[in-house]
């Protein structure tokens, strides 16, 4: 069903916090008009950002390729880029994602996201040397990694986790145990017991109690749970 | 005192594992529990002691126990670990709970062995 697009008026309610002149952070009512070609919610926040030039978040490709633009949305993570604006219960919730230091405003500080997954050592290690071309997979091994290399990095899942939010330094989190067994999973990699050593800790991996937010937030629909599974999959089948 | 982030106890797979086989045994005895207090000739005492004199039974019901308090261990942990962050508060609350289920359970046999 196509909606029809017409110039229209988009109630608001937004998280703001600038911390070099707020004391505290504060939710702003504000509304804006709408153009008929306004459909994602990022249209209608850079056509806020026209009205009101102090609101501060970030976007870069509006096509839901950069995980720039992930913010929490009517109480639940998302990318506006890629939420349709007229889908939307008004006024429209937005909120920085949830559990990571705000810097201003709908920004976020995604130094501990991004240490996690630097953790998981996200690129194939392989200590031998290279073939003359390069080194081949065979269709179904590189079957394998769909669904995993997908991801975007916007920590729409790790920012939905409560378990990330109680352990944010020692749990891994959802979206770098996603990329941990992407690696895991790649046929080129030699690291696989090392890989799972690594996450063999009561915090790195199994403070995962599969309540399976991540899942039901991922914009690209990706599955960090079942990644997680086959992770102790794996761990269970070098154990036994 | 530098504040370093540490990681590895090796612990994390094997307590997961045993969390799922206790809640397996837990389910099967269920069943048993069940099937066998269906199967009491009368409701009173007397066929109630009967269902536990029985050796097999005073087995299951104790295995069902320990697998109950390793279960109730690894759960308890894991909320202490993911509230409580103060290590010595943790390793406080640890005891407590490690102590308490190991008297369960030297409770729970003398219970069985005593009918």
């Amino acid at each position: 069903m196509t909606t029809e697009h017409i110039a229209r008026t988009v109630q608001f309610k937004i998280y703001r916090y600038d911390p070099d002149k707020d004391a505290a952070p504060y939710m702003q009512d504000i509304s804006v008009q709408l153009e008929a070609t306004d459909r994602k919610l990022l249209d209608a926040i850079v056509r806020l950002k026209t009205k009101d030039d102090s609101l501060s978040f970030r976007r870069s490709c509006r096509e839901g390729v950069c995980g720039s633009d992930a913010m929490n949305i009517n109480g639940k993570n998302g990318l506006a880029c890629l939420t349709d604006v007229d889908s939307l219960a008004q006024p429209i919730t937005l909120r920085p994602l949830p559990g990571l230091p705000v810097i201003r405003d709908l920004i976020v500080d995604m130094t501990q996201f991004f240490k996690q997954y630097h953790s998981i050592k996200p690129y194939v290690v392989n200590n031998t040397p290279p073939p003359e071309r390069e080194r081949l997979q065979s269709p179904e091994e590189r079957e394998e990694l769909n669904g995993l290399y997908e991801c975007i990095l916007c920590a729409c899942c790790s920012t939905a986790c409560p378990s990330f939010w109680w352990n944010p330094d020692k749990f891994v989190g959802p979206a770098g145990l996603l990329a941990a067994y992407r690696f895991i999973a790649d046929t080129r990699d030699e690291e696989t017991n090392e890989r799972l050593d690594n996450l063999e800790d009561p915090y790195r991996l199994f403070r995962c109690h599969t309540i399976m937010n991540c899942v039901d937030v991922c914009p690209k629909s990706l599955n960090p749970t079942k990644a997680i599974g086959k992770i102790k999959e794996l761990m269970l089948s070098r154990a036994v | 005192m530098v504040k370093r982030l540490v990681v590895g106890a090796h612990y994390g797979f094997g307590d997961w594992l045993l969390q799922r086989l206790t809640a397996v045994v837990m389910a099967l005895y269920t069943v048993l529990l069940v099937v066998r207090l269906l199967m009491m000739p009368s409701r009173d005492v007397f066929a109630w002691y009967d269902v536990f004199a029985n050796g097999p039974m005073r087995f299951a019901t104790f295995l069902f126990f320990m697998s109950l308090f390793y279960h109730a261990w690894v759960g308890v942990r894991d909320i202490f670990m993911d509230y409580v962050k103060p290590i010595s508060v943790r390793l406080a609350l640890h005891a407590v709970v490690a102590f308490l289920l190991l008297g369960y359970a030297g409770w729970a046999a003398q219970i069985l062995w005593r009918l």
